[in-house]
């Protein structure tokens, strides 16, 4: 019983670690959907975001009134100002990067595209490791108290964990309006379902192109730095540590649904959490890969997929 | 003159490795190159391989060894063949639950499965001695060579300096000769069975998976042969390196070193290349091992200096990829060996 005694606190954990790896899990998704390749340096993209926010933090350090804690959680001003500065700069290296080097290769077919995005995934690590060393880098030196909640079955949450959940739901409600109720967004379902008809219509891929870009490059690095909040600390090896469970997430929820990537998210990240009190947590990156081959072997479209 | 000899013994060092990455590169051009299997996960059958060679061939545990199992003490060549046959059976279970879907999902499975074998090997460290490795795997005939060369020098002591270091490093150039042996050997077998009616349908698969079981063939069956040999011969590589270094860890099977520069060796070579793909296992170490120098001159710490070579290599990937797809050497169209054009 010492072991189900444990496991509300985990739900806690799996929901958070769950909320992280549906932001990823999302923009792998879209992109993948649209631009039809599965791409691998989606998780470095969230490393990207982190330390984007992380430079931010850093030039923003000389301005005392930035780092003053807002309410009870563990950083300031500052870092919320990097994380909204941060999606936007991630966003554009996104875009930049699919102008430079996916865009050309889309013609040589999905397979060389996929290919070339773990020559991507590669140089970016090594960049972030080029500008900020293998070392981790603290966005919050601060130790937080966690508050017991006690009609919760006292389990124990921090203040910033509420505020990543808080930002992750809002984010995917911001999403959903902008999938259903802009033309882009409407533009992109219908690119994501038939490119060559939505061309047709007299839709405009290529900018509906730059946007699932933007769009999912933002949302992984919110999710890169939320990951970043929670750990305290990031390393260059941040995205290729999620790579995995991303993939999972999406798999799980079924390729080409964003809604399915956002249960997929939170199922792998509550398995991870859960299943520390069943097995070694040195297995955990392998839970992940566990589910998604159980997936891909009941139903390879996914819970939310369609048959293709 | 000394300097020379060391400079000769580096480079008998690095076609050590170079041939190495060859065999693994071979390996990835069946897959890859001849069926278009996509293995983003090479530094699990390339560990599986050096693991199993490891414990075939190796000793027993020692007192201060974790692990408990293995160290059956084989000769090399049964190391080297269990190193084949564990890694082939790993890729039938890979291929038996992705080979159905589609390519994209082979690609996320052996990313998957590359990263849950370096868990195990540093989880379980009854079998794997975790992160401490196994140590004291025998190195081929090394003993009657070292034996023989000690003799030879012993009999000899008005050598010149650097014909004693020569001599002295003849091990090297054994083992050298062995690994040229077996690229040889896998290269001629490869290209004779990629001529034949089974090379052919492996390409059909490759070009177009529907029309070739429109045609006939069971184009599951021929991807699983075709990811099963490929993943032998990775296996294969692993126990090469296992035997050389004597030593393996989960540090020799990360997946830049493990996987990722095996697939800019082989692009660069030329895919659907045998020659390409040898070719690109000596250039690209060669551009990585020769980099190592130069970094000297750079105002940068070693971290920064090796990470400004990754990126390097991964924007040869992507320039090879953009500019010339094909590779250094392209692959022989060839529909008849009756019809020279």
């Amino acid at each position: 019983m010492d072991i189900l005694a444990g496991i509300p606190q985990l739900i806690v954990y799996g929901i958070i670690s769950g909320s992280i790896l549906a932001l990823g899990g999302v923009g792998l998704s879209l992109t993948y959907s649209i631009l039809g390749f599965a791409n691998f340096a989606h998780g470095d993209l969230m490393a990207l975001g982190a330390y984007i926010a992380l430079g931010l933090l850093a030039l923003f350090g000389g301005l005392g009134v930035l780092n003053n804690p807002i309410g009870p959680l563990s950083f300031g001003l500052g870092l919320v100002l990097a994380f909204l500065i941060a999606l936007v700069l991630t966003a554009i290296a996104a875009i930049l990067i699919d102008k430079m080097i996916y865009k050309p290769l889309r013609r040589s077919g999905p397979v060389i595209v996929m290919i070339s995005s773990i020559g991507v995934a590669i140089a970016l690590r090594n960049i972030l490791l080029f500008f900020w060393g293998p070392q981790p880098w603290y966005y919050i030196e601060k130790i937080q108290i966690s508050m017991k909640v006690p009609w919760l079955l006292g389990v124990r949450i921090k203040p910033d964990e509420l505020f990543i959940i808080a930002t992750a739901i809002t984010l995917v409600i911001l999403l959903h309006l902008f999938l259903t109720r802009t033309r882009m967004g409407k533009a992109m379902r219908a690119t994501a379902d038939n490119m060559e008809l939505a061309r047709v219509t007299g839709i405009n891929t290529e900018r509906v192109i730059l946007w699932t870009w933007g769009i999912g490059a933002l949302l992984a690095a919110a999710g890169g730095i939320l990951a970043g909040i929670e750990n305290k600390f990031i390393t260059p090896e941040l995205g290729w540590q999620m790579l995995l469970s991303i993939f999972a997430a999406v798999i799980l929820g079924g390729i080409g649904s964003p809604y399915g990537a956002i249960v997929g998210g939170m199922v792998i990240g509550l398995s991870e959490e859960i299943s520390t009190a069943f097995i070694s947590t040195g297995y955990k990156p392998a839970v992940a890969f566990a589910i998604m081959i159980i997936m891909l072997l009941v139903k390879p479209t996914g819970l939310f997929g369609e048959k293709s | 003159m000394e300097h020379f000899i060391g400079i000769i013994n580096y480079i008998v060092f690095f076609a050590i490795t170079a041939g190495t990455y060859g065999v693994l590169s071979l390996g990835l051009n069946i897959q890859w190159g001849y069926t278009g299997l996509i293995n983003f996960g090479i530094a699990g059958f390339y560990a599986v391989g050096a693991y199993t060679s490891a414990l075939l061939s190796g000793p027993l545990p020692s007192a201060w060894d974790l692990r408990t199992f293995g160290g059956f003490e084989l000769p090399f060549i049964v190391g080297l063949l269990g190193a084949a046959v564990v890694s082939g059976l790993l890729a039938l279970l890979i291929g038996t639950l992705t080979l159905r879907l589609k390519a994209d999902y082979l690609a996320i499975a052996t990313i998957g499965i590359a990263e849950t074998i370096r868990l195990i090997l540093k989880n379980e460290s009854w079998l794997t001695n975790s992160v401490w490795g196994l140590k004291g795997i025998p190195s081929p005939l090394y003993n009657p060579i070292q034996h023989g060369i000690g003799a030879f020098l012993k009999g000899h002591p008005n050598l010149p300096l650097w014909l004693h270091d020569l001599i002295f490093k003849g091990y090297d150039w054994f083992y050298l000769l062995l690994i040229l042996a077996v690229l040889a050997l896998l290269y001629f077998i490869i290209e004779r069975i990629i001529r034949s009616p089974w090379g052919r349908v492996l390409k059909a698969v490759r070009e177009d998976e529907v029309a070739t079981e429109m045609s006939g063939k069971s184009t599951f069956k021929f991807k699983m042969q075709s990811l099963v040999l490929g993943a032998m011969i990775m296996g294969i590589g692993g126990s090469l390196y296992a035997h050389y270094a004597r030593f393996v860890s989960p540090l020799s099977f990360r997946p830049l070193y493990g996987t990722f520069i095996i697939w800019v060796m082989l692009i660069l070579g030329g895919s659907g290349n045998n020659k390409g793909a040898i070719l690109g296992g000596f250039i690209v170490w060669g551009l990585w091992a020769g980099t190592d120098f130069l970094t000297v001159y750079l105002p940068f710490s070693a971290t920064q200096s090796a990470a400004l070579r990754v990126v390097a290599i991964g924007a040869l990937l992507i320039l090879v990829l953009l500019f010339r797809p094909q590779g250094l050497l392209s692959e022989e169209k060839r529909v008849s060996t009756i019809l020279k054009e």
